[in-house]
This record gives structure tokens, C-alpha cells and sequence, in this order.
């Protein structure tokens, strides 16, 4: 067993990985270790061959490939030592990772901080229970797009999408393109999961039929799909019999949901958040086990990969801190809350020293679609400031600073608490 | 024809693979054909996976007899043979009053039965044991001779124990007739071409009526009983220690609650008789029975971390019993049909007990001199500590290379699952030898992997490769070479 120390192992070389080992390199750590699962860095960026990345960062649109592209020239350009199809098979608390490879074999790497960016899976048929047979030819969408992009193989022609997720979307285009007869996209709720902008771009460009408040209600075939049931469901989201059809398919993609991946991280003893199915951290984004880091879709499901990066380099920044002993927590916390029409807000709680607190972004995400709200902050049940927006979606991230005279004001503070409420009258 | 046989046993499924492992010790040429492409297909690899105690069937029935039996044997064959066995005992639980009597009937049905080590436990010990149970739980039989275990590994292992003793196994092979000369049979016939037997065991499963009604036995009629399930991921933080059933009605155990060897939480199965033997469809009113059922004895359970939903079709003779008989009319023709629950618990004792039929109908049964009684542990490398993982990657480095994520299955051990006896031709055939793919992103990952590498191994193209049977190709076709592409690089 090879044993070697680090002062930071990065777990994951996709655009979070590799945005928080850039970030803590340049804040001074040197000694850099990123342990990559697949043959190359990028995580699920290589695969999304489509436009739409980067207008945020680097305010440019790119392609999944160019995103991750400028990150792997930056880790080149550095002195950071990257283990390609390399497996994490544990992390324990005292910042022990365990890992293995082909040319190596078994690897014990002592760390002084590890970032944890193991991104996230899809939710499966299996998960939501979907009726019927189990035949070949229902995958996820991401699946079917590693096989298309990736491997060069198309799953196949007569295609049906469960789920509106943005990869759902993009996939429906994606088939189109390579010649696929894309059926329907149905979506159980009342609104998609996913961007507008893919809402329209890949779907309405391309006239697929968008079913809202549909559901699969039964799969069928014995070898290959050949068929799917859809229904439309009622108000309580339970399908309609009467409405049920039978569309002719041999391939169902599932777009559902997808799953922040906390095997490892529950190996450690972090402690995870219900309602995000990540780690709970504070602003630096470190979790309740001291030097250990949590950033990108392993913390919580991101829209845009820009808001990836940025999240991640708050985590390799005070990864570095950490490392340099620089790091001192008020011994304070305050807790970081959801209010009203809110399912979740980033960090969960907010505890360092008050030198750090330039810039607090909370990144949250609405419940349920609303038009012309105002996101509202109260610190300790008072209220601080709002914003306006004309529109909030489940689908897409709402980031909000937290203004500088309450972060001087929150060593006194137990409580923040956003809400998003739909102005009245409008 | 091709070369003669002793005994052909038609059917891989947890019978037939039982009953050639059990011919395979005796100086005898054995052939064993499958109509699918690989063993364990139908029945055997979608049911409850439990070696019952044995107080459930009746003395007087061949399923009474044979379970208790097969549940002291499974002891030592599994040791010998590798087989994920473990004896967690089971729980007959009562909630009302009402069911102490049924608890008490299954009791001494048990003593009849000769089932070891019964006993009536209270509440509170059930409290203490299965402390997620009913609050409503009074009291409970507890059998601590049940267990679980890996139905298609045992169909497996017995396979590739009866090859390493030289058997033949013949997958895709789907038997057409059975070939009578005389009043006696003679061979069969198949898609594959004709195979001569002196002796033929119908262990067919789902069709064992279809295949009697070759040699004109009409009395065999098999209906198949759908079972629904759901099954959790094993990181599922719900504590369940023994097989639980509900008390029993007259035609069905109950909606159990249980851990399986790999500790993933299985609940089911309904019981429900259906029209086609090929009607392995999940239904919303089968599931939500289930979910019922299971919340009846763990009102706590919720249906989150779930990774699939199943059904199986058990096979249920009229008669309610097995039928392991020889053939009036036809010589050398044995029927190992309606092997339904407890089938698998009772499976070696099904086969010693076919074993007999075939000598008093004249076979020769002579003990091989060299007969190999033990088959090599597979490598698991899900079950080993990190220390003996490192060994193992020292040795060789195939193993160093994890390609299924969730359930951590190395290159290696996908390499031997399909290059090993009785190897896997198809997807779902790695998933049952190695765990790639049965975990929670239920081959997401490992998925585009295991096809490359099936592929690769099998000399033929991914989108020849097979999820199971029939066209159950996963790709449909080439796009175009991709500059650059590669899955991974076994160089």
C-alpha cells in the first residue's frame, strides 16, 4: 500500500474539483492531489457537447467541453498532481482517503484538508417506482448521453422523456439531432425542472410536444421497450385512468432528479442536509468534520455550472485558509434559514471569523414557480432588505448577497431567514 | 444426433442447476439446457430469496418434507459451494389477538416437520430484537434455522460445480419436443439440434406443463403466481434483523419484510395468479399492496431509497405441492414441476430426492473417484476490508481499477465473471455474478462499461450486447468514430 501526505486531496476533477485545487493553489497550497474516478477531468462536462456555459463566469458562451477545457489548462499550467481513474473507496474524519488505481494499486493519502466534489447521479425508474416490465432501452438521460457523446452510439429511434431536468431537455434536441422520433417530454407537475431558455431551445425550436401534468404510468415489452403508458394526473398529482395512452417507443429516457452523491462523505461522519441531500457547511463551505470541504452538486443540485465554480472557489479559498492554520471560527453561529416558498438556502449556517465576511452569496432555490415576488432577509425575525424579481422557478438558483451592515452585525445574530413572497396585488 | 447423454435436465433454473450439481458426484454425462442466455432467469432470480424454516407446509406434503431438509443442507452446501448464505432466523409476527392461534397452528406444524429451535417470543422481545417492529406486535414465532440468500449465486454455483465435475451446460438452447422411442425416452429435441438421452428431468420451471404435455402428461398444470417487490439501497438506515413475516392466510405467507444477504431491504410479494407466463409486469395496485403490506409490520418504513421495483412469477402447480414424480407412461421421463415457495430453501433436498427417482428408475448412480466438492470463493470485493482490497490489487492489478461505483465491482472481477465457467453473456448476467450495476444508480455509471466491456470480451460489437433476453439490445447503432474516444483504457 502506497501511503503518501497532502496538504489538500480534492475528490472529484469535474468543474468543482478542479475550480476549488485551482483556487487553493493560488492562495498558496502547493501541494495539491486531484483523484479523478473517470480516464479524464471535466466530470460530466465532456459529455455536454451543447452550447450555454460560461455567460456568467466568463461571460462568454461556451460548450460543456470549452468550460471544462480553460479549468484543465489551469490545473495543467499549476503544479497539481492529478490520479486519473482513481477510485475513493473512503474518507474518514481524520482526513484519511483511501484510494486505488490500476498503475498504483491501493493508495493511503493523508491529508490536512479534502474537498469533497463528487458531483451527483440521476434518479432512476427503480427509485420512482414506475409500473410495468424491465426491459432494455430505459436509462437515464445522462446515460443515454455519455452513449451518444461520448461512446458514439445512439440508444435509439422512437424516443419518450419523463422528466423536464434540464439534461431531459437537452437530450430531447440531442436525439432529434441524431434522428430519433422524440415523442413527448412529460413533466408530472405543472412546470418544468428545468431553464427556459432550454425550454424553448431544445423543445419549441424543435416542435416536440411538451405534456405538463403527465406522467409514465406503465412501462411495456419483454425484451426492448415497446411502449409507454402516459396519463395525466390530477391535482394531487395521481393519474387520471380515463386519460391514459399508449405511445409506441423503444426508448423511455428519465429525466427525474438528480441525487447529490454523500456515500463517501457519510463515511466521514459528515452530516447531511434533508432537504438539499447534501453536506451542511457554513460559509467557507466546510462540513461539521473539521477540514473537510464540500462544493459543486455533492453540496447541493446546481442549474448553471458557473454557480459551481464560484461555490467552489469559497471552498478552496478556505481550504487554503484552513491549511494555513489562518482560520479562526467565532465560536458564533448563526443559522441560515428557509423561509416561506424557499426549499433550501446555501450555507445552512454562517460561522467564521468576521474578517473573512466580504461577500456572503446565499444561494437558494423557490418551491414552487411564482411571478413578481419580493426575497425578503430578516435577521433574528427583523427585516433587513428585499429584492424584486419578475419571476422565481424551481429550476433555476436564486443568489443573494447578504449586505455588509448585517455581516458587521452577525457575531449578535442567531437567525437569517429569506423568504420569497409573490407581491400582492400582481 | 450428437454424442448420448445419461441425463438431460431441462431448465438452469435453481432445480435443474440443483439436480445436475447433485447427478454431477456420480459417474454419469450430464447436460444441462437453458432456453435464455444464462442460468437463474426466470422464477429463481426475482423471489423473496429465503431458505424457510420449514413450518409453514403441511407434514403430509412433499413441500413439508423437503424444506426442512433443504434448510439443514444448505449449511454445509453453502460453505462448500461459496453460496451468500445467512441464517437471521425469521419472525411470524401477530398484531392482533386473533392471529395467536395461527402463530400456535405454525408452531406445531413445525414440531411435526421436525423444525429445530422454534420458539414463542413475547413483545418485549420482539422489542428488543426488531425494534422498528408494530407497536401493535404481541407476539411472534421465531425460527432461528431461516435465512436469506442469493438465489441466483446458489443456481450458479451448483451450475459451475456440476461443470468443474464435468456437466454440460448449453445456454440459448430452447427444447422443441422430447424425442420417445418405445415407451421410453429417447432424447430431446431443440433449436439447437437433437441431444440423446437415456433419462430427461423436466425442471422447466414455468413450463415444466408445457414440456410433460411432450411425452403426454396432462396432469401437470402450471399457473403463474405473480409476486411484486420493492428493494432498497443497502445504505438505507432502517434497522430490520430477520426475515418478519405477517401471520399467513390460507393461500399466501404475507407481505415479508427483509434484509437479503447484501443487506438491501426487500418487501413483498403479492400473490397473484395471471394469464401469461411472460407477464413479469410491476402494477400500481401490486405495489401499493406491497407498501400496505410491509407498513402493516413497520409502520415506520418509508419508500425512500428504494432502487427498483420487481416482479417474478412463481409456479404454481394445481395440486399446491411439488410434483417430483416419474413418468407413468413415458420410461426414464422425471417431472420436477410446481416448485414453488419453499422451492429454493428446499432445492438440494429436491435434487437428492430426484436423485432417488432416477435410481429406482434404473439409473446407475456409482461415485466419481476425483469428485470435486468444493467451488472457489469468487472475489467480492464489496465485502473485503480496505487491507485485504490492497492485497488484492498487489496481485493483480485488474482489481485496481473499480468499475462499478456503487456496489465497488473491480475490471478483475467483471473479467472473470464472464471468462469463468458458466460465464455471463449479457448485462444483467455481470450484474447477478458481481453486483455491477444492482446498486443505486442501477448501472447509470457502470452501465456504458460493462457493454464495452462484454463487447470487447465476447468479440462482438456493443450493440450486439444483450441486457437479458430475447432483443434486448441497449444500443441501437453507431453514430460514427468519435476522434479521441475511449471508455477506458485496459492497455
Amino acid at each position: 500500500m502506497l501511503k503518501v501526505k497532502k496538504d489538500l486531496v480534492v475528490i472529484g476533477g469535474g468543474p468543482a474539483g478542479l475550480a476549488a485545487a485551482k483556487t487553493a493553489y493560488d492562495d498558496g497550497i502547493n501541494d495539491v492531489m486531484i483523484l479523478e474516478r473517470d480516464f479524464e477531468l471535466g466530470g460530466i462536462l465532456p459529455q455536454c457537447i451543447h452550447n450555454g456555459f460560461g455567460l456568467h463566469h466568463f461571460k462568454e458562451e461556451l460548450t460543456g467541453p470549452e468550460y471544462a477545457q480553460r479549468f484543465i489548462n489551469d490545473i495543467e499550467e499549476r503544479d497539481i498532481e492529478v490520479k486519473l481513474d482513481t477510485m475513493v473507496l473512503d474518507v474518514t474524519k481524520d482526513r484519511k482517503v483511501y484510494a486505488m488505481n490500476k498503475k498504483e494499486g491501493f493508495l493511503e493519502i493523508e491529508a490536512k484538508a479534502v474537498v469533497l466534489a463528487m458531483g451527483c447521479r440521476e434518479r432512476t425508474a427503480g427509485a420512482i417506482g414506475i409500473p410495468g416490465t424491465r426491459p432494455a432501452g430505459v436509462i437515464t438521460a445522462g446515460t443515454a448521453q455519455r452513449y451518444t457523446n461520448i461512446e458514439g452510439f445512439v440508444p435509439g429511434d422512437e424516443v419518450v422523456i419523463l422528466g423536464s431536468g434540464d439534461i431531459g431537455l437537452i437530450m430531447a434536441r440531442r436525439m432529434k439531432l441524431e434522428g430519433a422520433d422524440v415523442k413527448a417530454v412529460c413533466e408530472l407537475l405543472p412546470y418544468t425542472g428545468g431553464l427556459t431558455r432550454n425550454v424553448v431551445q431544445c423543445l419549441e425550436d424543435y416542435d416536440i410536444p411538451l405534456m405538463l401534468n403527465h406522467t409514465v404510468t406503465a412501462i411495456k415489452g419483454e425484451g426492448r421497450l415497446e411502449a409507454v403508458e402516459i396519463s395525466e394526473v390530477d391535482e394531487n398529482l395521481k393519474p387520471i385512468p380515463e386519460t391514459a395512452k399508449t405511445i409506441k417507443a423503444d426508448t423511455l429516457l428519465l429525466s427525474v432528479g438528480l441525487i447529490p452523491e454523500n456515500e463517501l462523505s457519510k463515511k466521514a461522519d459528515v452530516i447531511l442536509d434533508d432537504r438539499t441531500g447534501g453536506p451542511i457547511v457554513n460559509e467557507g463551505r466546510e462540513t461539521n468534520i473539521e477540514g473537510i470541504f464540500a462544493c459543486g452538486n455533492v453540496l447541493h443540485v446546481h442549474d448553471l455550472v458557473d454557480w459551481v465554480t464560484e461555490e467552489s472557489q469559497i471552498a478552496g479559498a478556505h481550504a487554503a485558509k484552513y491549511i494555513k492554520d489562518n482560520f479562526e471560527k467565532t465560536g458564533k453561529c448563526a443559522e441560515v434559514k428557509a423561509g416561506e416558498n424557499v426549499s433550501y438556502v446555501i450555507p445552512q449556517k454562517i460561522e467564521l471569523e468576521s474578517g473573512d465576511r466580504k461577500r456572503i452569496p446565499l444561494y437558494m432555490r423557490v418551491s414552487t414557480p411564482l411571478t413578481a415576488v419580493d426575497i425578503n432577509l430578516y435577521a433574528d425575525g427583523e427585516k433587513l432588505y428585499s429584492f424584486s424579481e419578475p419571476f422565481a422557478k424551481p429550476g433555476e438558483m436564486i443568489s443573494v448577497p447578504l449586505a455588509q451592515k448585517t455581516l458587521d452585525d452577525l457575531d449578535n445574530l442567531s437567525e437569517i431567514k429569506v423568504d420569497i413572497i409573490e407581491k400582492e396585488g400582481e | 444426433m450428437n454424442k448420448k447423454y445419461d441425463v438431460i435436465i431441462i431448465g438452469a433454473g435453481i432445480s435443474g442447476c440443483a439436480v445436475a450439481w447433485k447427478l454431477a458426484r456420480y459417474n454419469l454425462d450430464i447436460l444441462l439446457l437453458e432456453k435464455e442466455a444464462d442460468v437463474a432467469t426466470g422464477t429463481t432470480k426475482a423471489n423473496t430469496a429465503i431458505m424457510h424454516a420449514g413450518y409453514n407446509a403441511d407434514p403430509d406434503k412433499l413441500k413439508g418434507r423437503l424444506n426442512v431438509k433443504g434448510n439443514e443442507e444448505i449449511r454445509e452446501v453453502s460453505k462448500k459451494l461459496n453460496i451468500p448464505y445467512k441464517e437471521i432466523g425469521s419472525l411470524v409476527v401477530g398484531l392482533e389477538d386473533d392471529d395467536l392461534s395461527v402463530i400456535d397452528e405454525l408452531y406445531q406444524k413445525g414440531l411435526k416437520n421436525n423444525v429445530k429451535n422454534m420458539e414463542i417470543v413475547d413483545r418485549e422481545w420482539l422489542l428488543e430484537h426488531e425494534p422498528n417492529i408494530s407497536k401493535k406486535a404481541v407476539k411472534a414465532l421465531w425460527a432461528p434455522t431461516a435465512g436469506v440468500i442469493t438465489p441466483w449465486e446458489a443456481a450458479l454455483a451448483m451450475a459451475q460445480n456440476a461443470v468443474a465435475n464435468g456437466a454440460e451446460v448449453k445456454l440459448e438452447t430452447a427444447v422443441e419436443d422430447v424425442l420417445v422411442d418405445e415407451g421410453r425416452v429417447i432424447g430431446v429435441k431443440t433449436n439447437q439440434g437433437d441431444f440423446a438421452a437415456d433419462y430427461v428431468v423436466n425442471a422447466a420451471g414455468l413450463y415444466a406443463d408445457e414440456i410433460a404435455r411432450m411425452v403426454g402428461i396432462e396432469k401437470i398444470n402450471i399457473t403463474p403466481r405473480k409476486g411484486e417487490y420493492y428493494i432498497y439501497d443497502h445504505a438505507k438506515d432502517f434497522e430490520v434483523n430477520h426475515v418478519v413475516f405477517p401471520v399467513p392466510t390460507p393461500i399466501s405467507k404475507g407481505i415479508v419484510v427483509t434484509p437479503t444477504v447484501e443487506n438491501n431491504l426487500l418487501i413483498g410479494p403479492t400473490s397473484h395468479n395471471v394469464e401469461s407466463k411472460t407477464d413479469l409486469a410491476t402494477t400500481r395496485e401490486g405495489l401499493k399492496e406491497v407498501y400496505n403490506g410491509a407498513k402493516k409490520l413497520y409502520p415506520e418504513l418509508d419508500l425512500r431509497d428504494t432502487i427498483r421495483v420487481f416482479a417474478g412469477l412463481r409456479a404454481a402447480d394445481d395440486t399446491e405441492d411439488f410434483v417430483i414424480e416419474a413418468a407413468e407412461n413415458v420410461k426414464g421421463f422425471v417431472n420436477v414441476a410446481g416448485i414453488q415457495s419453499p422451492g429454493l430453501a428446499s432445492s438440494t433436498a429436491i435434487a437428492g430426492y430426484t436423485a432417488d427417482i432416477l435410481k429406482d428408475e434404473g439409473l446407475i448412480l456409482s461415485e466419481k473417484k476425483d469428485f470435486i466438492e468444493t467451488r472457489e470463493e469468487p472475489v467480492r470485493f464489496y465485502e473485503m476490508s480496505n487491507t485485504e482490497r490492497a492485497k488484492m490489487v498487489d496481485q493483480n492489478k485488474d482489481y485496481g481499477q473499480i468499475i462499478c461505483r456503487c456496489e465497488t465491482v473491480s475490471y478483475k472481477e467483471i473479467l472473470d465473471a464472464i471468462n469463468g465457467p458458466v460465464g455471463a453473456r449479457t448485462v444483467n448476467a455481470v450484474k447477478r455474478r458481481t453486483r455491477a450495476g444492482a446498486g443505486r444508480c442501477q448501472g447509470g455509471f457502470c452501465g456504458p462499461r460493462v457493454v464495452d466491456i462484454l463487447a470487447e470480451q465476447l468479440g462482438i460489437d456493443p450493440t450486439e450486447v444483450k441486457q437479458e433476453e430475447g432483443n434486448s439490445q441497449i444500443l441501437e447503432y453507431k453514430i460514427k468514430e468519435l476522434l479521441g474516444s475511449r471508455v477506458m483504457n485496459n492497455a
